[in-house]
C-alpha cells in the first residue's frame, strides 16, 4: 500500500527533519520503502517549506506526489494551496494557531489540533511543534508503530533537546489515547 | 567473520560522497553549486576523518585542474558539479583524456541551457557528456535512477576509471540527487575495489605512455625514480610532443579509444525488467527509468506487453544491447527530460524510428505520461 504524505508550513518549523524521521521509521525500524523529498525558498526561515514522503511496502519508483493521501498544514497559505490537492478519502491536520479559515470538505477528513501551543504548553517552546505534528499524524493514521517513531526521533534530534521532544511526542500520542 | 549490511535512509548526493570514500577516493576538489552541492558538503564533512584533502576552490576550471594533478601524483581524486560548472570543466576533461589520467566528475543534471531552470532537474548534458570537449576523445559516462544505484556506480566510475586510465563521468540528475530513500550498504569486505596498474619495470625501461594490448600504459608513482613526461600536445611514449611525427599522432589517438573497445564488455552496466516477452521495448535512463519502470507495470495491467531496458551506462552506448533486446518490440519508446538525446543513437542502433517523449520544463515525465504516449501509438496501429 502506497502512502503519499505532504507536510507544508514556512521555513523554520523543522517540516523537512520531520519527513526524513517518519521516513526513517518507515525505512529502519519497519524495514518498509520510503522516499523525502523537500522544496523551500531561498530564505533560511519563514518562506514556504514542503516536505514530501512516500512510503509503501513495495518498490518507490515515480518519487513524485501529485495528490497526498495526508497533508499537514502549519501555516494558512499551505493550507490555501495544498488543501484540494488531498485525495478522495485523505486526512488533512491543521494547526489552529496559524490556520483561521478552513474551507469544508466532506470527501476528507479534516482535524483541527493546537499542535503548535502543545509544543509550547510542553516544552516551553514552539520548537517542537513538528514533533507534536507527526505524533498526531501517527496516532491517526498508524503508518508506523509509534515505537518507530520514538526511536527515529531521538535519532535524528540534536541530542540536547530528546527529552523535550520525547515530552511533546508523548503529549501527542496522549491525546488519543484518551479517545 | 559475520558480514554487516547497513541500512540506511540517505540522498543520492550524500550515496555518491560515501561510495567515493570506499573507493579509495582521498582528493576532492570542487565549486558549489545547487542540486550538486551536498556531495561537496559531505566531502569537507569525511576527507579530514579519512586522512583526505577537500579543497575548495575559485571555480569549476580549478576544481578538475586539482583533481587532474592529485590524480598525477597517484590520489583517487574526485569533483561535483552541475551543468554551468560542466561546461567550464571541459577543457581540462579533455586534458586528462589526452595524458591517461584517471578521474570521476560528477554532473548533477540541471534544467539548461546556461543558468538555466535553477534548479530543476533535466537530462540535457547527455551529449555535452560524450563531446563536451574537443577532438576524438575517449570518455565513459554511467547514469543512476536509484540512490542505491548511485552508490554502486560511483564505485563503478572510479573502478572502470583507474581500470582503463580515463576520465569516468558519472551523470546524475537533480531528482536522484536530492531525493532520500533506503539504500542498503555492503559489507565493505564485499565491494569490489580495482587499483590502476603500476609499473613493475626498473626506472631506465620505463616509457609512461607505452601500452600492452589494452591500450592501458602502467603508472608510476611520483618521487621513486621514474621520468615521466607530461603533455597534453599529442605526444610519444616517453610522453614528448610529436605534434609532426604523424605515425605517432595516429597510434596515440587510435590507442586511447582502444582502451574502451577493450574493456567495453566489462564497463557496459544496463537493467531489464519485464522485458522476455514485450512488444514494447521502453529504453530509459537515470530518474525517467523510475517512471519507466511504474509505465511498464501499468502498461501490463492494461493488456500491452511492456518492458524496460534500463541503461546505465550511456557511453560507450552500449549499441548491440539496444539492438538485442529491441529485435522483437513492435515499438521502441525512448523518454528523455530533454529534447531528445540519446533517442538518436537508439534509432541508429534499431535502424529505425523510435517514439519519443520529451519533457523540458523542470518536471519529471511522469509514468502516465509514457502509458499515454504508448496507448496513443496502439490506438493507430
Amino acid at each position: 500500500m502506497r502512502k503519499e504524505i505532504v507536510l507544508s508550513g514556512y521555513g523554520g518549523q523543522g517540516l523537512v527533519l520531520a519527513g526524513i524521521i517518519l521516513a526513517e521509521a518507515a525505512v529502519i525500524y519497519e524495514g518498509k520503502n520510503a522516499t523525502h523529498n523537500q522544496s523551500y525558498g531561498p530564505e533560511a526561515r519563514g518562506g514556504a517549506s514542503r516536505s514530501e514522503i512516500i512510503i509503501s511496502d513495495e518498490e518507490i519508483n515515480y518519487p513524485e506526489i501529485e495528490r497526498p493521501d495526508i497533508l499537514l498544514a502549519m501555516t494558512q497559505d499551505a493550507l490555501d494551496k495544498y488543501g484540494e490537492s488531498v485525495k478522495e478519502g485523505g486526512l488533512i491536520i491543521i494547526d489552529t494557531l496559524y490556520i483561521k479559515e478552513v474551507k469544508p470538505r466532506s470527501d476528507v477528513e479534516i482535524y483541527e489540533l493546537p499542535i503548535t501551543e502543545i509544543s509550547i504548553r510542553e516544552t516551553g517552546k514552539p520548537l517542537s511543534a513538528n514533533i507534536v505534528a507527526l505524533g498526531v499524524l501517527v496516532s491517526l493514521t498508524g503508518i508506523v508503530k509509534r515505537e518507530s517513531l520514538e526511536a527515529a526521533m531521538l535519532n535524528r534530534v540534536p541530542p540536547a533537546t530528546r527529552d523535550l521532544n520525547l515530552k511533546a511526542l508523548r503529549a501527542a500520542f496522549d491525546i488519543f489515547k484518551k479517545g | 567473520m559475520s558480514l554487516k549490511e547497513d541500512v540506511r535512509f540517505m540522498q543520492g548526493n550524500e550515496a555518491i560522497a560515501e561510495a567515493a570514500i570506499l573507493a579509495g577516493v582521498r582528493f576532492f576538489a570542487g565549486y558549489p553549486i545547487t542540486p550538486a552541492t551536498e556531495i561537496a558538503e559531505m566531502m569537507a564533512l569525511r576527507m579530514p576523518q579519512v586522512g583526505g584533502v577537500f579543497i575548495q576552490m575559485e571555480d569549476e576550471i580549478a576544481s578538475i585542474a586539482a583533481v587532474i594533478g592529485a590524480s598525477m601524483a597517484g590520489f583517487k581524486a574526485m569533483t561535483a558539479t552541475s551543468g554551468p560548472g560542466f561546461t567550464l570543466m571541459q577543457e581540462n576533461l579533455g586534458y586528462a583524456t589526452i595524458v591517461d589520467i584517471p578521474c570521476v566528475i560528477v554532473d548533477v543534471q540541471r534544467g539548461g541551457p546556461s543558468t538555466g531552470l535553477p534548479t530543476l532537474p533535466a537530462q540535457g548534458d547527455v551529449m555535452q557528456a560524450r563531446w563536451g570537449t574537443h577532438g576524438d576523445h575517449p570518455i565513459v559516462v554511467l547514469c543512476p535512477a536509484t540512490v542505491q544505484e548511485a552508490f554502486e556506480l560511483t564505485i563503478e566510475a572510479f573502478n572502470i576509471s583507474e581500470l582503463i586510465r580515463n576520465p569516468v563521468i558519472l551523470l546524475s540528475d537533480a531528482v536522484v540527487g536530492h531525493v532520500r530513500e533506503k539504500v542498503t550498504l555492503p559489507d565493505p569486505s564485499r565491494i569490489r575495489i580495482v587499483n590502476r596498474r603500476v609499473t613493475n619495470l626498473p626506472p631506465e625501461q620505463y616509457k609512461p605512455f607505452a601500452a600492452g594490448p589494452d591500450g592501458v600504459p602502467d603508472f608510476a608513482y611520483r618521487g621513486k625514480g621514474y621520468r615521466y613526461h607530461v603533455t597534453s600536445n599529442v605526444h610519444d611514449e616517453e610522453g614528448f610532443p610529436a605534434t609532426y611525427n604523424h605515425k605517432v599522432a595516429n597510434e596515440l589517438i587510435r590507442r586511447l579509444h582502444k582502451k574502451i573497445e577493450f574493456y567495453r564488455k566489462e564497463i557496459t552496466y544496463y537493467k531489464t525488467y519485464r522485458v522476455e516477452d514485450s512488444d514494447v521495448l521502453i529504453v530509459a535512463y537515470g530518474c525517467t527509468a523510475r517512471s519507466a519502470k511504474d509505465a511498464v507495470n501499468m502498461l501490463r495491467e492494461g493488456g500491452i506487453r511492456a518492458g524496460l531496458l534500463q541503461l546505465q551506462t550511456l557511453w560507450p552506448f552500449p549499441g548491440e544491447v539496444v539492438e538485442g533486446y529491441a529485435k522483437r518490440a513492435k515499438v521502441v519508446v525512448v523518454p528523455e527530460m530533454n529534447m531528445g538525446q540519446l533517442v538518436g543513437e537508439v534509432e541508429r542502433c534499431i535502424c529505425r524510428k523510435a517514439v519519443r517523449i520529451n519533457r523540458v520544463d523542470g518536471k519529471m515525465i511522469s509514468p502516465w505520461e509514457i502509458v499515454d504516449a504508448i496507448k496513443e501509438v496502439f490506438s493507430h496501429a
